[in-house]
């Protein structure tokens, strides 16, 4: 349905402009419903959108083309961005429980607001029912147009506001930037000096100055859950991600031992007390053999 | 058509927006709820506009958009900051005015 | 003329000439116009006044020369002032009354009062006892004073003192008379607390202060109520026009100037703080004594002689004042052991005789101020004696511990008789002229208070000799390391000048220049028609000062006088003691109830006024206390409270909107 029918459709008040109408209203409700009971924010913003396209219809279904347009990429365009942004700094995953907090919040702000719907509805609706629109066939084509009477009237009679919004446009901009501004008290760090810290946290507090190991090093599996072996056979819990520390805790006590009897044959070994050859380094479940491993060393 | 068909959906949604910043906590939920208010306004600007034959309203309705533009990009700035020092972005959590 | 008609010459008619023949003062004459030393007659206030700034403002670095300029200053104003009473005398009676108005001080509307001075043959005289004076007791303070540390000090107090007092009567109009009457009460207040580190003195100097200010209400009241009704405060204009003034007026006037004398001379109702006030350096008793407080009152009734003389009422106020005080005043002097009280209390009652003086109206006028003379000198020079003994006796003030000073102390003993002659009307002494003046005029105008001032005179007589018996005579009473000894020169030097005033002065005023004729255009004057024939009277009181005297010596020179007061002693002489419960009477009167008052109005305060606002207060803190539990601090609390108060506010015109 392209703008022009849907200009036409209204400006004859036909049966088209209620199809329209309707079908757009009802979607809008559906949307600003949805933004209101959606738990997860991101839901909320979707629902806003469809809300804001909706009325957009609605706008140029009420002969005001350029608004609806307006509504589309402002609106529908830049502010849901902005919110979509924002949402991703903050959280894609933020929700928050429908449980109310405030003492009686929910009871009479649903109470007032009935209140306030049916006064709204009572009052609008007898004062306006069965009015006739005037339409803006002839505003619209005294300059030509929805846009040209739009800007005529922006660019006289509503200069000065048109002016003072450009100031506020403005001024929202520099304070938008001056609230994300943070402030840098201290001088950045530069690679000499964060060395020196790290250096320095070690002396103090041993933590580990290098990268982390990866997981699976010198291990028997390289799966992201096994720890890596430090050069002495023991597992570093370091090398595996924060995440599947407590996961892989029984694992790691499992492989901790199993590690421990390798060192334990491998030493031996070396002070010659054992062959070269171990039997069987591995019993425990879903480890291979070391000959598996290293198959090349079976030509040994 | 009726003016009173767009003008009620206008209370309608006028009054679901408000529920959304009367009952919901996450700030960026109830800032929508508040776009969702403007909008609302804006509808029956433009009913308005065409029911007297004057695009007035539609200009006022304008306002009403660029001045929603600016405001959400202060409000979301400030929401920012709040989350920075908070990590949280419900807006029951700053109640430091409180008795 | 006989020495017993001797009184009778003060008066211009005793050379047979009538009364009108006194010529009233008609013009006033500028000091421009009489030339000579007129113009320069502002110095007579200035020099003091100038000493007493430079010794305060240089300080201590004037410690060396300060007491020597200050004493220098009071005698160039007394070389002054006998310079400008040779021209007086020079002048034609008619215009005896020069004025130097030296700047338009204060004009607001109609309210215009000059920086102006007047001299007449009454300020004169005022001046040359003032100065006179107090030049002496200038220069005896200087041994008085001589082991004090703040000797400079207190000669600049005494600088402040003279010129306060020769301001006051010096001024032309009430307002500057105002000034210099405040500018004794701060003088004697300073002067009185001079030995502030006693807090005897502090609080005498204090009393003194507060009662002062009593009377000052008064003098304040009533120079308001002159401007009001005359529309003017200078001398010669409310004078004027006083006899067009109803009555009513007059006495106000008349009743609010003597409440201010009453303050300032230590009168009935006001004199509690008299006795008080010794607790100051004895030549500051002697100042405000002879020279210049307690004879402020008496300069303010005799210079409103015009207000006085129209109102009966307060003419007669005047009178009953000198009835009373006179007698409380002698009464208490016969009782106190202390002898500068005994002296205040004989002040009190010799003031009493010039407010009775005062009271007689035109034919008492002139011996007021004679007596004011004669009083000035002879009780000069009884405190510098009294003074001079307590100084020779470790500032021993107790009479019951002196006894046989004249031994030790020859020369003071010599001035106190002198002083004891002038008062006790002892002819041809000072008050024999003077005091039997203002009887033979009292009884010519009111018997009783003749009477009365007869027996005083008997009193009067009675307690000098117990104070010359006591001090002088009898065995000695000393403490054992009390080693009683002559004062200085430059202290008995004074003395005996003021002891040649206190024997010769009455005579002096009537034979060699007769103080009545002198002052008759000022006060005017009229014949009193002696009801006691002239000569029996003289004798009567000369028996009764006689038997006043014999009382005296035979109670207290002839007998042992004992150390410690004697407690079984008659009603009369406790009331004495307790210089008749002034004290007591104030206290009850007005200091307790006023307390109470206070109290009570503190007390009110608090609950009323300060209640209601502390109450508001704390209402509106609590309302906010209540009100601040609705901020809950939640930003969606607050848009609830917006959606009512929209809510509301549609529900209000959509209302409007149907009906």
């Amino acid at each position: 349905m392209s703008m022009s029918v849907i200009v036409a459709a209204a400006s004859e008040g036909s049966t088209g402009e209620q199809f329209t109408f309707w079908t757009c209203a009802i979607l809008s409700v559906i949307g600003a419903l949805g933004l209101v009971l959606s738990r997860k924010t991101v839901h909320s913003a979707l629902f806003t959108a469809l809300t804001m396209l909706n009325l957009a219809v609605l706008y140029i279904a009420n002969d005001a083309p350029f608004l609806g347009l307006v509504q589309v990429i402002v609106y529908t365009g830049a502010v849901m961005m902005l919110f979509l942004f924002v949402l991703m700094l903050v959280g894609v995953d933020s929700s928050d429980s429908l449980i109310e907090t405030l003492k009686g919040q929910r009871l009479i702000a649903v109470l007032l607001l009935a209140g306030f719907a049916v006064l709204l509805i009572l009052t609008l609706g007898t004062a306006l029912t069965g009015t006739q629109s005037v339409g803006l066939v002839a505003a619209n084509e005294e300059f030509g147009g929805n846009v040209q009477g739009l800007a005529h009237l922006m660019f006289t009679t509503y200069l000065l506001p048109l002016e003072v919004v450009a100031a506020l446009l403005i001024t929202a901009a520099l304070g938008a930037l001056v609230l994300a501004h943070r402030d840098r008290w201290t001088p950045k760090l530069d690679q000499e000096a964060l060395s020196r810290l790290r250096m320095e946290r070690y002396a103090e507090t041993g933590a580990h100055p290098g990268p982390l190991p990866n997981p699976g090093v010198l291990a028997t599996s390289n799966a992201i859950g096994t720890p890596a072996l430090l050069p002495d056979g023991s597992p570093s819990e370091l090398s595996v991600p924060p995440p599947l520390r407590g996961e892989s805790r029984s694992r790691l006590a499992a492989e901790t031992t199993e590690i421990d009897a390798d060192v334990t044959e491998v030493r031996e070994i070396a002070e010659g007390k054992e062959t070269m050859r171990p039997k069987a380094l591995r019993d425990v479940d879903g480890h291979t053999d070391l000959a598996e491993v290293y198959p090349e060393e079976k030509g040994d | 058509m009726d003016p009173s068909a767009y003008i009620i959906l206008s209370a309608i949604l006028f009054t679901i927006g408000a529920i959304g910043v009367l009952l919901r906590r996450n700030a960026i939920v109830v800032f929508m709820s508040v776009e969702m208010m403007l909008n609302a306004a804006n509808l029956a600007f433009v009913t308005f506009a065409r029911m007297h034959g004057n695009l007035e309203g539609q200009v006022i309705a304008f306002f009403v958009m660029i001045v929603a533009a600016a405001e959400v990009v202060v409000g979301l700035a400030i929401i920012m900051t709040i989350f920075r020092t908070r990590r949280s972005v419900s807006i029951d959590d700053p109640s430091l005015m409180r008795n | 003329m006989s020495i017993l008609t001797a009184a009778q010459a003060v008066l211009p008619m005793s050379d047979g000439a009538p009364a009108e023949n006194v010529e009233p003062i008609t013009a006033t004459i500028t000091a421009a116009q009489a030339g000579g030393a007129f113009p320069l007659m502002w110095l007579l206030f200035a020099l003091p006044a100038v000493g007493a700034a430079v010794l305060l403002i240089v300080g201590r670095r004037s410690d060396r020369w300060g007491y020597l300029l200050a004493c220098a200053l009071p005698i160039g104003s007394f070389i002054l002032a006998c310079i400008l009473l040779a021209q007086m005398m020079a002048l034609p009676e008619a215009d005896r009354q020069v004025t130097l108005e030296l700047w338009n001080w204060t004009f607001a509307g109609s309210f215009d009062a000059a920086f102006a001075l007047r001299l007449d043959p009454l300020s004169i005289s005022f001046v040359m006892l003032i100065t006179g004076v107090g030049s002496l007791i200038h220069i005896y303070s200087i041994g008085y004073m001589a082991e004090d540390p703040k000797r400079r000090l207190f000669f600049a107090y005494l600088n402040l003192f003279v010129a306060a007092m020769l301001l006051l009567v010096l001024a032309d109009n009430y307002l500057l008379v105002y000034v210099g009457w405040e500018g004794v009460g701060l003088a004697s207040y300073l002067l009185v607390g001079f030995w502030q580190y006693k807090d005897s003195a502090a609080v005498a100097a204090k009393k003194a202060f507060v009662m002062n200010r009593v009377g000052d209400v008064g003098l304040s009241l009533a120079i308001m109520l002159m401007f009001l009704t005359f529309g003017t405060v200078t001398f010669s204009d409310v004078f004027e026009a006083a006899p067009e003034a109803s009555e009513t007026t007059l006495t106000i006037i008349g009743l609010l100037l003597l409440l201010a004398a009453v303050g300032k001379s230590a009168q009935f109702p006001l004199q509690a703080w008299l006795l008080d006030a010794m607790e100051g350096p004895t030549p500051v008793s002697a100042l405000i004594h002879a020279a210049t407080m307690v004879t402020a009152g008496v300069y303010l009734v005799v210079r409103s002689n015009a207000i006085f003389d129209l109102s009966t009422t307060a003419i007669s106020v005047v009178l009953a004042i000198g009835v009373i005080t006179m007698t409380m005043g002698a009464w208490i002097a016969c009782a106190q052991d202390e002898i500068k009280k005994s002296l205040a209390g004989s002040t009190m009652s010799q003031i009493g005789y010039m407010f009775l003086g005062a009271g007689l109206g035109p034919a008492g006028y002139v011996f007021a101020i004679f007596h004011l003379l004669m009083h000035g000198m002879f009780k000069a020079d009884l405190f510098l004696s009294a003074g001079s003994v307590m100084h020779g006796n470790d500032d021993q003030k107790n009479m019951r511990l002196y006894g046989g000073l004249r031994v030790a102390m020859k020369v003071t003993m010599v001035a106190f008789f002198c002083g004891f002659l002038g008062i006790s009307g002892l002819p041809p002494f000072d008050s024999w002229f003077s005091k039997d003046g203002i009887i033979d005029a009292a009884l010519g105008v009111n018997v009783f208070a003749g009477l009365v001032a007869l027996g005083v005179a008997g009193m009067t007589a009675f307690y000098m000799t117990r104070m010359l018996a006591m001090t002088f005579f009898g065995s000695p009473r000393w403490a054992e390391d009390q080693h009683p000894h002559e004062s200085p020169p430059v202290m008995t030097v004074p003395m005996l000048i003021l002891s040649i005033g206190a024997l010769f002065g009455g005579l002096f005023f009537v034979y060699v220049a007769p103080i009545g004729e002198w002052l008759a255009p000022v006060t005017g004057y009229e014949e009193s028609t002696p009801v006691i024939p002239e000569i029996p009277l003289k004798l009567t009181s000369l028996a009764i000062a006689i038997i006043g005297i014999a009382l005296g010596w035979r109670k207290y020179a002839t007998k042992d006088v004992p150390r410690v007061a004697p407690t079984n002693v008659t009603i009369l002489t406790t009331a004495g003691r307790h210089e008749l419960y002034g004290n007591a009477f104030n206290e009850s009167l007005f200091m307790r109830p006023g307390q109470y008052l206070t109290r009570w109005l503190v007390w009110f305060d608090n609950r009323s006024l300060d209640g209601l606002v502390r109450g508001i207060a704390t209402g509106i803190g609590d309302l906010g206390g209540k009100l601040r539990l609705w901020e809950t601090g939640y930003a969606r609390s607050y848009a609830l409270s917006m959606l009512g108060g929209a809510l509301l506010l549609g529900v209000v015109v959509a209302t409007a909107r149907w009906f």
